[in-house]
Formats: structure tokens, sequence, C-alpha cells
């Protein structure tokens, strides 16, 4: 109860800082929506598929997880101005929950994201994409999943290396060969044997895999609950361990 | 309201491929009262961050104990942060939120009731002078308005006692002499104070026991006038002409109340006494019977200077 209601507390400061500068959805949209405009008309050619629309539906669910993995990943660097600030620190001194420090963040980053992912789902209607409301909310959990893992991860590092300098080359290391193992701009159907074994270890891969299931409409496929429950599981403990984080002395 | 015994830390730093283990806190033994000012006094890197950093439960001390305003730091550390505040030397305030804000929001971070929050934010505001500009971004405040927002957040929930690390440092005088009276209204609410201070004069004027620090140890604890006078008592300086000194220092050598005298550079005498308010009446009598005039006569003090100057070998100034 008393995790709840500090998260709540700590998820209602944040959010508010959020949208006292609105620039964020500008900057958050400004950049999909160029990949929506400039990259994905390269699609239907590439991926000889017969309309634009099929092409979405490959290009769209791919979008979304891969700004779900950024969008998290780069969290951290706002925690670390709090900590400079001294922020984290005033709240350690209080009985407040641990893991509500962390939640109450992480869920603000999964709000923030899914109104991004809303935006562009909604733009890429315009181009002719088709999706089951249902599907398309099974879709948003995955997202929500991959968002609360990556923005977790990237407060529990952001807490231990404490310094701009070293957070960013580390999530760019991370982030690159995630994003490449994923699928995530071309289907790895197309990828030579070995590069689709490697990205078999790559549980963002099975997430991308799941999402464009559900956007294709092909609720039964495996690769649904198996993208589902892999980062469910993944997020509880990158939960887990950013929480521990928290807890424990930061300056 | 604060007993700590054999409190201690170490963090291991890395240099290059080298660790070594840096003893910043050895085992210190304190006991502050409840509703005084005790001020923990010290140079940079003493150990006097950290030994607050582990009675406010921020970092977790490798050995020693410590009750704090009845609880156990180690075993009950969450019932220690419900009776205390803490207000780190840095800061603590988000450039983009406003006083009410974080007043707010730290209230109810202590389980305070919407409503009751609101309450005390208002009445923080007001008794530390911030109502005026209650609403803007903290980032618009100057260091000093910033300051004693920082104060109210840490005693927004009414602790029994409120840790301060370094709270004047950085400020001009002007809010330096407001800090103080601020920091003398939160004792007089019944509130115990600790505040840490590199600031010889702001231990003396403002706390009622001091402890030094250097090296991670206590050199010494008592009031600032016990410590004083415990290394050296009052120095009289007797001016006198250059002839009659020698006739001076021969009537007051063995005087009881004496307990050294020595010839000043600039003439005259310098005598070291126990308390220079009773000493001299008695040299002005000592003087006036072997027929002696004087020019003038001057009580000198003892700083805090001198006190840290004794424990440690070394002066606070220079270190």
């Amino acid at each position: 109860m008393k995790l709840v209601r500090d998260t709540w507390l700590i998820f209602q400061r944040q959010f508010q800082l959020l949208i006292r500068n609105p620039v964020w959805v500008f900057v958050g949209v400004f950049q999909p929506v160029m990949y929506l405009l400039l990259f994905a008309p390269l699609l239907k050619p590439a991926l000889r598929v017969s309309t634009q629309a099929e092409a979405y539906k490959v290009f769209v669910p791919g979008l979304l997880v891969l700004l779900a993995i950024f969008g998290g990943l780069f969290q951290g660097f706002g925690l670390i101005a709090e900590l400079r600030a001294g922020v984290i620190e005033r709240s350690r001194v209080t009985p407040v929950h641990r893991l509500a420090l962390l939640l109450g963040r992480s869920l603000r980053d999964v709000v923030s994201l899914i109104v991004q992912a809303v935006i562009i789902t909604l733009l890429a209607l315009l181009f002719d994409l088709r999706v089951f409301i249902g599907d398309l909310l099974l879709a948003y959990l995955m997202l929500a999943l991959i968002a609360l893992m990556t923005s977790a991860v990237s407060y529990g590092v952001a807490l231990k290396v404490k310094s701009e300098d070293a957070l960013a080359p580390l999530m760019n290391t991370v982030a690159q060969p995630v994003l490449l193992l994923s699928g995530i701009l071309l289907p790895l159907i197309y990828a030579p044997g070995w590069l689709q074994g490697v990205a078999e270890w790559n549980p963002f891969a099975w997430a991308v895999d799941g999402t464009r299931a559900l956007f294709a409409g092909d609720l039964g496929n495996d690769k649904v609950w198996q993208g589902l429950t892999i980062i469910a599981v993944l997020a509880a403990l990158g939960v887990f361990w950013a929480a521990r984080q928290f807890a424990r002395s930061v300056r | 309201m604060i007993e700590t015994r054999g409190l201690r830390k170490s963090f291991r730093s890395r240099a290059g491929r080298e660790t070594k283990t840096v003893e910043a806190v050895r085992g210190v033994d304190l006991s502050v009262a409840e509703g005084e000012i005790f001020g923990f006094l010290g140079p940079n890197g003493a150990g006097k961050t950290t030994t607050l950093r582990m009675l406010a439960t921020l970092i977790e001390p490798d050995g020693g104990e410590a009750t704090i305003a009845g609880a156990d730091l180690r075993k009950a550390p969450g019932e220690v942060r419900r009776r205390i505040g803490y207000v780190a030397q840095g800061g603590s305030t988000w450039d983009e939120s406003t006083a009410r804000e974080e007043l707010v929001l730290q209230a109810r971070l202590y389980d305070i009731g919407k409503a009751e929050a609101h309450r005390r934010a208002a009445r923080a505001l007001d008794a530390f002078q911030l109502s005026e500009f209650a609403d803007r971004k903290c980032k618009t405040y100057s260091g000093g308005q910033r300051r004693r927002v920082e104060i109210a957040l840490g005693i927004i929930h009414e602790p029994k006692i409120v840790f301060l690390d370094e709270p004047t440092t950085g400020l001009d005088p002007q809010s330096r002499a407001h800090m103080w009276d601020e920091i003398r209204r939160l004792r007089a609410d019944g509130m115990t104070v600790f505040i840490t201070t590199h600031y010889l004069d702001e231990a003396d004027a403002l706390c009622d026991r001091i402890a030094i620090m250097d090296h991670g140890e206590v050199v010494a604890e008592g009031t600032p006038a016990d410590l004083k006078r415990e290394i050296s008592g009052d120095v009289v300086q007797v001016g006198l002409d250059t002839a009659t000194t020698p006739q001076a220092a021969q009537a007051l050598d063995g005087e009881p109340y004496v307990k050294k005298l020595e010839t000043a550079e600039e003439g005259g005498l310098r005598l070291y006494v126990d308390e220079g308010a009773t000493a001299i009446p008695q040299i002005l009598r000592r003087l006036d019977q072997a027929g002696l005039a004087l020019s003038s006569i001057e009580l000198h003090r003892p700083s805090l200077d001198d006190v840290f100057l004794t424990k440690t070998g070394r002066s606070l100034r220079e270190s």
C-alpha cells in the first residue's frame, strides 16, 4: 500500500515536470516520423511486398520497439542530473519506499513512451496501416514492458557510474548490437543463418517478432506469448536490480 | 539525543591499479543532548560529512553503534529516518520545481496527508520568509533563499533532530547571519541541531557544544568556552615602559593566578592566566602596590583555532 502511494507520489512529480516542458513530445515524435516518411518508402520494393500498407505492418512495430529501447536506455541522464542536484539524497533520508523511487520514474517513462507510440500509430493509420485494437493494446503492453526494463536498467547503471560521460558510451555500446540483432529495421528472415542464430539470443528480437505478429493480426502466433514472457521476466529482473541500487548508498 | 560508540567507516579508492583503503572515520564517540546546537568542526576531509551521512542513514557504518532520538541506527534505520531531518551540503532542490511543490512532496514522502502537507508547506514558507516567491521555480532563487528552502525541507516533518551539513558555506555575510538566526530559531522550537562547519567563528558563536574532528577522529569535545579555557586560559597583555618592565615582571612573577609570564616583543608583559576577568583586578592591585604605572591593559581570549592548533599541531586555517 505504501509502495503504491509512494510510487504515485514520485510518478506525479516526475510527470508534472515532464509536461511542464512539452518539447519532449515534439522531439520524441520528430525522429520516428522522419523514419516513417523518409525510410519506410524504401521498404515496399526492398521487402518485395505488394502494398505500402504491408510494408508499414512490418516496419511500424519495429520502429515502436526501437523507440521503447532507446527511450528507456537514455533516461539515466535525467537521474544523474537529479543525483547532482541532491534530489535523490533528499528522498533517501525520508522513509519513502525504495522501489517507489525507481517505479515512479520508470512508469513516467512508460507513459511518455505510450503517448509517443499512440501518436506514431495514428500517423501510420494515415498511411493505410490497419491493426485490430485488441492486438494493438497487447503490442502496447509489450512496448510498456520493454520501456520499463530499459529505463530501470538505465537508472540502475546511472546510479552505479554517476556520470554522463560514462553513461553515454556505455548505453550506445549496448544499444547498437541490440538494435542490429533484433531485426528492427529489416526483418531477420533476410539474414544469413549464423546471424539468425545469434539473434535468437537477443530478447529484443523475440519482442520485435511478437510485436510484428500482433500488428499482422496473428494473435495465435507463439512468438506473441514467447516475446511477452521473455520481456516480462527481464523487466522484473531489471526493476529488482535497479531498485537495489536505489536502496544502496548513492552520492 | 544522539549517542555513538566507535562509529567507523572506510572507503576503498582506486588510483590506477592500486586499491587503497581510506579510513574516513575511525571510531567516533559522541553524545549530543536534547535541545542543543552541536557543532562538528574540522577541516575539509576530516570525516565530518561521512559521520553525518552515517547518522542520517545514508551510508552504512562498517562498525560501531549509534542511537538517534531513541532509535537504533543499525537495527532500525527506517525509524531513525522518521525522527531526523537532514540537509545536505550541496543542495537538494530541483531547478524546475517551486519551493511549494518541493515542500509538499517532501511532507508527503513522510506519510503526511495531502491537506496537512499543504498546510505545513504554507507555514514553512511563511516562517522562512519564502512566501513571496513560493510559486517561482527554484532556479530563480538567490543562494540564501535556496538554502532556506532546503532547511525548510529538512524540518517539514518536525523531526526531533536536524542535521545540517555546512549550512552557511558559500553564503554572503548577511545571509550567513540570517542563517544563524534561523538555526537558533530551530533550537528555540525544541529541536536538537547538529551542524558541521569549518568556520571557527560559526562554531564559536552558534554552537552550545562542539566536537573537533581531524583525520577521522574526534580530538576534542566540549563547550567552546571550556575548550578554549582548557588549553591556555586567557592572556592579559600589560603595556609598560621599557624601564619599569623588569620591576613589574618581578612583582607579578610567582603570583598564584599567573600561570606563565613572558616579555612581549612589542614591549610590556604577557601574562597567561586561568580567568582574565578575575585576574585583571589582582594584577592592577599588585602593580599599584609596587608603585608601577601601566599604560594599557588588554584581555585576549584564545580562539578555537588555538584549540585546534594545540590538539592537532596545525592551524585550521592552514589545513
